[in-house]
């Protein structure tokens, strides 16, 4: 288990409170100025050296990500934008951050900025963390106040501005240049890219778009050193990760752990195991509903990386663990991941509009046992039909828990489904237009 | 893609009161100049807030003029958005979270409860106009599942019971206390915690 004293966010729980005061006590905002004197090249090095990866959901390398923003300002001010729309089912982390340890990431915010040299930064939370935003916004009002952002923020020099903008319930405002449209006062609808948003993104700017929690955890990296985070976890999935686990555990929490964590320790140390024992576990959503699920085979030797979930054709996504005990209908829990999918489609990618309501009408047929063997066959067709066939990574991360279902659960599919469509007597049914194939076989 | 109606009966009139007025200028300085469009939602939601709780047509066509922006844009963003209510929602606005993480852990039940003591149906406001309530997506509280909204409050960790204690309450028109139902703090895991041990009575 990770040591205390290793623990970034050692206010998760707001045991501590999230005032500034209480801020400054662990840390905080001690001595930003003569980390931003350090310069800009030294910055995003030790980010480099740390091997942070993005804490969103694709895992991009944080400090390469910043290196893309142009070297000198031009005509076009530079952004940054902060990714607070956690939407993916399985995950609530960015929320303590919101409302616990908020001058973890408007700190982050500065040195971000500096890095990037940004003078403006939005914050974009989901319109339901209203009460979580408020919080924020009481933190950034209080950061004014005293001096630390604004002009000369925190004495170094560097004028920032933060702003929160709230979104309104559209979980593809999480996608980076769905958000941008947003922002931008249009429907939340992805981006053709290339162009990327480090060129070209907000009105047209160059923007480097983060998710909270890779913010927040910078000014500890760089107080602490990249060599210090680096050391935890493995190469190339380095440092500490907060995951939720939700689902059928007895004890539901969210804990910031080493990556690299074995599941079966997070689960049965962190969440108090699983409900009817570990034997009772039927599966596990490694990452966010969007990553494919995994049987309880796996589950035993599982370590929780980017890296390892990858190898076992899922992914880390955000860490939000979702434990499915055997008490549940896996087929029906997946239908209703297809139900949000298709709820969520922002309806731009005709594969994806459509085909996210055709994986959702096949499952819950499915899982009601209405279906033919042959729709098993048809509903991982419609899968591979919407993955990589849209402007946005939402077809994939619709289409591939249904394929992990496919994987793991086929059998369980097969059981239930024994609907045989093939009318065996020469009869007209107005309604089959190949009326001339079946009397042949008939 | 969600499926939003504008209601049949219409206000005819729509402006922004004075303590309206002034948060959206505070809102429109936000942004860049010539990017006012930028604050179309946030003066939605001060629109929808104003007129309780619902958008009527004519704020849109306000807000349009007052941002120099087409109509139909403003149209367009009102209706993406699933929270932006465009007909009427009761006073107390109920949404119970039902995604896969809600679910298996019994959001059946709290929707069981709604409908013993709202309405048979969705979004149906009671003849009062005090209350309705709907099934949403994930709002992002899974740790502390079942869980449902009310206008902007959370309130987690239910069962039945206790939703429909909340749900008594509300129908005397009083405000229940947001946050967990079973008394735990935050998201800590309830009676076995491992970490941050020396800090938890600090």
């Amino acid at each position: 288990m990770l040591k205390d004293q290793d623990r970034i966010f050692k206010n998760l729980y707001n045991d501590l409170g999230s005032d500034l005061t209480s801020a400054q006590k662990r840390g905080d905002w001690v001595n930003t100025k003569e980390i931003t004197e350090k310069g800009r090249d030294w910055i995003i090095n030790e980010i480099k050296d740390s091997q942070l990866r993005g804490r969103g959901g694709a895992g991009f390398p944080t400090g390469l990500k910043w290196s893309f923003a142009p070297k000198e300002v031009g005509s076009r001010p530079h952004y940054l934008v902060i990714n607070g729309d956690e939407s993916e089912p399985g995950t609530c982390k960015d929320r303590d951050i919101l409302r616990f340890e908020p001058h973890k990431l408007i700190e982050g915010c500065l040195i971000a900025s500096y890095a990037i040299q940004a003078h403006v930064c939005y914050i974009y939370i989901r319109g339901e963390y209203f009460v979580d935003g408020q919080k924020l916004q009481a933190a950034i009002d209080e950061a004014y106040e005293k001096k630390l952002i604004g002009k000369n923020a925190a004495g170094t020099g560097w004028d920032l501005d933060i702003y929160i903008h709230y979104g309104a319930g559209a979980y593809i405002c999480g996608e980076e240049t769905a958000l941008l449209e947003s922002i931008e006062g249009n429907k939340g609808q992805p981006r053709l890219k290339p162009p990327f948003p480090a060129l070209i993104g907000l009105y047209g700017c160059p923007t480097i778009i983060n998710n909270v929690e890779t913010i927040a955890v910078v000014p500890t990296i760089l107080r602490r050193s990249g060599k210090w985070f680096a050391s935890l976890g493995r190469e190339k999935n380095t440092g500490t990760k907060i995951f939720c686990i939700s689902g059928n555990v007895n004890n539901p929490c969210n804990v910031e752990e080493e990556m690299n964590i074995p599941l079966k320790e997070l689960i049965e140390v962190h969440a108090g195991g699983v409900i009817g024992g570990w034997d009772n576990l039927q599966a596990v959503i490694p990452g966010g509903s969007s990553m494919p699920l995994i049987p309880k085979e796996k589950c035993e030797t599982l370590t929780m990386d980017f890296d390892s979930l990858v190898a076992e054709k899922s992914g880390l996504g955000t860490a939000g663990v979702v434990v499915i005990n055997k008490d549940q209908d896996i087929i029906k829990c997946m239908a209703r991941i297809a139900r949000f999918y298709k709820h969520e489609s922002c309806g731009q990618c005709t594969p994806c509009r459509e085909g996210s309501g055709w994986m959702w009408r096949m499952l819950e047929r499915m899982a009601k046992g209405e279906a033919s063997k042959d729709e098993i066959e048809m509903l991982g067709d419609v899968t591979k039909q919407i993955e990589g066939h849209t402007i946005c990574a939402f077809g994939e991360g619709s289409s591939w828990p249904v394929q992990g279902l496919l994987r793991h659960f086929k059998d369980e599919i097969k059981k239930r489904n024994n609907f045989d469509p093939i009318v065996k007597e020469t009869q007209n049914i107005p309604y089959l237009v190949d009326q001339h194939l079946l009397d042949k076989n008939a | 893609m969600s499926l939003k109606r504008p209601a049949k009966d219409q206000p005819e009139n729509f402006e922004f009161n004075s303590s309206s007025l002034e948060a959206v200028n505070k809102i429109i300085s936000k942004y860049p100049k010539g990017k006012q469009q930028s604050a179309v939602m946030a003066l939605l939601y001060i629109a929808q807030k104003q007129n309780n709780n619902w958008i009527p047509l004519v704020a849109m066509k306000y807000i349009a003029k007052l941002l120099d922006m087409p109509y139909i844009k403003v149209y367009e963003v009102a209706t993406f958005y699933s929270m932006f209510n465009l007909s009427p929602v009761g006073k107390y606005f109920i949404q119970v979270c039902t995604t896969t993480p809600c679910m298996i852990r019994g959001a059946g039940k709290l929707v069981e409860a709604c409908k013993e003591k709202i309405s048979e149906n969705e979004s149906e406001l009671l003849p009062d106009k005090n209350c309705s309530w709907m099934e949403v997506e994930c709002l992002g509280a899974c740790v502390t599942a079942p869980m449902m909204q009310i206008n902007n409050d959370y309130y987690e960790d239910l069962d039945k019971e206790k939703t429909l204690e909340i749900l008594d309450k509300i129908l005397k028109d009083e405000k229940p206390k947001p946050g967990s139902y079973r008394g735990r703090i935050n998201n800590e895991p309830e009676n076995g915690r491992k970490t941050l041990m020396e800090l938890k009575n600090a």
